[in-house]
């Protein structure tokens, strides 16, 4: 009975003191901590839309962590601990089958983009392999007062009414588009001594090379075609799309758009750089808000960015430096 | 002493042998069941990857099918074959009868009860959060623990009715592996200390410990009573064993931390988890070394006997698997690897590899010595062949394919890119699963052959070895 005792008791208190010296015990303390500048709770609609979230498993697909790590520059700023305080249950996600969506409000915050995405993900994102989450949607005759209908492409339009968002929709989108992260006071910030992160992506060298390209008074406008266009597909074309036309009611097209190919590049360089809301582009208003990229792209990223889409779909517009985008984003201060 | 350990057929009256029979019997039948829905379900959701509207509408959403696979898969299948394998384990070691057969059968209830209302109550909607193998709501997570104490209880009854002073080391493990688990859902399903990023240690600790404290032991303790039965020669070296039974206790629940990588857990927690995945090569080399060699020199033996092959599949998994999650822990190598799909081949690797052969191998080794009758040798050869090739298509598929995601991502190519790149390796994915769900329908068929069949007394081989064990 003795050995009994020895085996079963002995290696059980062992395994009890383990579990909670490596769960338990962390656990208690890091639920202590505190929330970070700027990290508020959600709204009652953003929490219903968190609910949709979870029970829906878009974790299994989607990470919310940002590791400080180069390649993780695309979704934001490295999450810090005091980001999680009203996060439970914790979304950080072991899979990234889909990209991160800790900061999706700030880098996608066009709802019209969010509502099509989910009808039928492959209407905005032609290779995506998401599930359609058109079980979440309506289809009406006609649009209830103050609903706006989703401005879906012709070919994944039903046959006859339009499609409304149901409430579960709603809050979805809702809670998406509170997922932003709060800036950090510069003291926290892991290294953010170098200023403007020249984080996202085409680049194949490692982020410094591209800042260090910038600063240095940019060698001459050499437009990289590869970048501009990895740029392209990772930055403009969710929304205007690989053929640079757009979504008809929904986002504008590029393709022989009057800006695009005015020689006077300063609308453009504008537009990229500090984003856009109630655009009237060829006397139709978009709805949609596009992003300002000041904050993610470096002047070179953005200049490869922009030539590309003044050189492509048979758009003529000249092209720019990176010099150009420095002086007006020097504007914009 | 382990020889006879292993060789005891015990006294038992015939009731009680019955009783235990049947008890052997029931949970594996269920704990196929499981199998057959756990897997049929995760072929499903592999082919979504490559047709994402195949199976439309809210019940049949991948998200909601994901934690089905799993906890099905966990809770549904392997936990309740492995403690039925160790109901006869400790029982036949011990030389005794179970404890109670009334406790055996209340625990099988409470194991199925627990994840049919599990199952739906995740296809409704209904859970706790996207927390990995945790996401059952509370109350159904204290049915699945009362279900682990019952057995935790009842085998420790078992054992302590031993005929002989000495603990045969499969019931260590046995035991451990029951309580150490009703210890590892206890701190998963307790809410106090599981806000925010106190949660996500909570979990790093969970997903870890449920595999490697609670599947791992328990096979490990079918291991080591099947080899030495099966070969009928005890096990190379009995004191390395309990070295690596204590070893594993202390190193393995330290390293929870290292599925959190680069996240914002305190640096130290996620330093210490690595410098222990790497002490776990200790336990791990020298549990798997024992294994070969007290297989040694018995190739023959081994390739004229699946159940043999299968235990054989499962030490070389257990090896190279867990090697392969030592490695993985490393931070230069998890950041290629970490969050792509390397990790569900390395999952795959283990739970599959390692976990459900050593649960085959137990079966077809033991079951046939229990109710006397066999599967058909053509039976096994189907289910361990695509098994084995539907496995390495799988695992081989998603570790290159993972391996460029991660490089995809380190490059900074546009997102889409490395979801393009996965196309090819998620159809060796669904190719791989179709297989390893064929081979779980002919085991299903061979279950029912070794329990209501009316097949011959078990092959030759170990037929006659186990005359020899009892004289």
């Amino acid at each position: 009975m003795n050995k009994l005792l020895l085996i079963v008791g002995g290696s059980t208190l062992v395994y009890a003191c383990l579990a909670w010296t490596m769960g338990v015990w962390p656990g208690i303390e890091l639920s202590k901590l505190p929330a970070g500048p700027g990290v508020e709770p959600l709204t009652a609609l953003q929490s219903e839309g968190r609910e949709v979230y979870v029970a829906n498993g878009c974790s299994y697909c989607h990470t919310q962590q940002v590791r400080p790590l180069d390649a993780d520059k695309v979704f934001g700023r490295p999450s810090a601990p005091g980001d999680f305080k009203y996060q439970t249950p914790e979304l950080l996600g072991s899979e990234r089958t889909g990209p991160d969506l800790t900061n999706i409000g700030a880098r996608q915050p066009s709802s019209v983009w969010q509502y099509i995405h989910l009808y039928n993900p492959r209407a905005v994102v032609p290779e995506s392999i998401m599930p359609s989450f058109n079980w979440m949607f309506a289809v009406v005759a006609q649009a209830p007062a103050g609903v706006t209908p989703v401005s879906l492409p012709r070919n994944y339009a039903p046959a006859g009414g339009v499609v409304v968002p149901t409430h579960q929709a709603e809050a979805l989108i809702a809670y998406l588009a509170a997922l932003k992260q709060p800036a950090l006071p510069a003291s926290e910030a892991p290294s953010a001594s170098g200023g403007a992160p020249s984080a996202t992506g085409a680049s194949s060298g490692a982020a410094p090379t591209t800042a260090k390209a910038s600063a240095a008074a940019a060698p001459v406008a050499s437009y990289d075609a590869t970048k501009g266009a990895a740029l392209y597909t990772a930055n403009c074309s969710a929304c205007h799309q690989a053929s640079g036309e757009g979504l008809p009611g929904a986002f504008p097209s590029l393709k022989g758009d009057a800006v695009v190919n005015k020689d006077d590049a300063t609308k453009h360089v504008d537009v990229v750089l500090n984003g856009l809301h109630d655009a009237r582009v060829s006397g139709v208003v978009y709805s949609s808000v596009m992003p300002p990229f000041s904050g993610t792209l470096s002047d070179a990223e953005i200049a490869d960015l922009i030539d590309y889409e003044r050189s492509s779909w048979g758009n003529h517009g000249a092209p720019i430096t990176a010099a150009q985008v420095g002086a007006e984003r020097a504007k914009a201060k | 002493m382990q020889a006879e350990a292993t060789a005891r057929h015990s006294d038992l009256s015939e009731k009680d042998n019955r009783a235990l029979i049947s008890v052997f019997s029931a949970y594996t039948v269920t704990a196929t069941l499981w199998l057959l829905f756990a897997t049929g379900v995760g072929l499903l959701i592999a082919f979504k990857f490559g047709a994402p509207e195949f199976g439309g509408g809210a019940w049949l959403t991948f998200g909601r099918l994901r934690p089905i696979h799993t906890n099905a898969t966990f809770y549904g299948f392997a936990s309740i074959a492995l403690v039925g394998l160790g109901y006869y384990v400790a029982a036949r070691s011990c030389g005794t009868k179970l404890y109670s057969a009334a406790l055996a059968w209340t625990g099988l209830v409470l194991f199925n009860v627990a994840a049919l209302a599990g199952t739906v109550a995740l296809d409704l909607g209904y859970i706790d959060g996207d927390l990995e193998y945790r996401e059952w709501p509370w109350w159904i997570r204290l049915i699945f623990l009362a279900a682990v104490l019952v057995s935790a209880w009842n085998l420790i009854g078992t054992v302590a009715r031993r005929s002989s002073a000495d603990i045969y080391l499969s019931n260590w493990y046995i035991m451990g592996g029951t309580l150490w688990g009703a210890i590892i859902a206890i701190v998963g399903v307790m809410p106090w200390y599981q806000y925010g990023l106190g949660q996500v240690a909570v979990s790093g600790f969970y997903m870890h410990n449920a595999v490697g404290m609670w599947f791992t032991p328990l096979a490990l303790g079918v291991i080591y009573y099947s080899l030495p039965k099966l070969l009928n020669r005890p096990i190379y070296s009995y004191a390395l064993g309990v070295f690596a039974f204590w070893t594993n206790l202390l190193f393995y629940p330290i390293i929870g931390a290292h599925h959190f990588e680069f996240s914002p857990l305190p640096w130290w927690l996620q330093t210490i988890a690595i410098v222990f995945s790497v002490a776990m090569l200790v336990p791990v080399w020298g549990g798997s070394s024992n294994f070969l060699l007290t297989m040694r020199g018995r190739i023959r033996d081994l390739i004229h006997s699946y159940p043999l092959m299968f235990i054989f599949v499962g030490v070389m998994s257990y090896l190279i698997g867990s090697t392969q999650g030592t490695l993985e822990a490393f931070r230069s190598l998890q950041q290629v690897w970490h969050l792509t799909d390397f990790t569900v081949g390395h999952s795959h690797l283990t739970m599959y590899g390692i976990i459900s052969f050593v649960i085959w191998g137990g079966i077809y080794g033991l079951l046939p010595l229990a109710t006397g009758k066999k599967a058909s040798q053509l039976g096994m050869a189907l289910h361990f062949w695509m098994a084995l090739v539907g496995c390495f298509i799988y695992v081989t598929s998603l570790s290159i394919g993972g391996t460029i995601q991660g490089l995809d991502w380190m490059h900074g190519l546009p997102f889409i890119q490395s979801v393009i790149d996965m196309q090819s390796y998620y159809v060796g994915r669904g190719v791989g699963g179709l297989l390893m769900f064929s081979s779980h329908i002919v085991f299903g068929w061979n279950v029912w052959r070794m329990c209501y069949g009316t097949g011959a007394v078990a092959s030759p081989l170990q037929a006659l070895r186990a005359e020899e064990s009892v004289a």
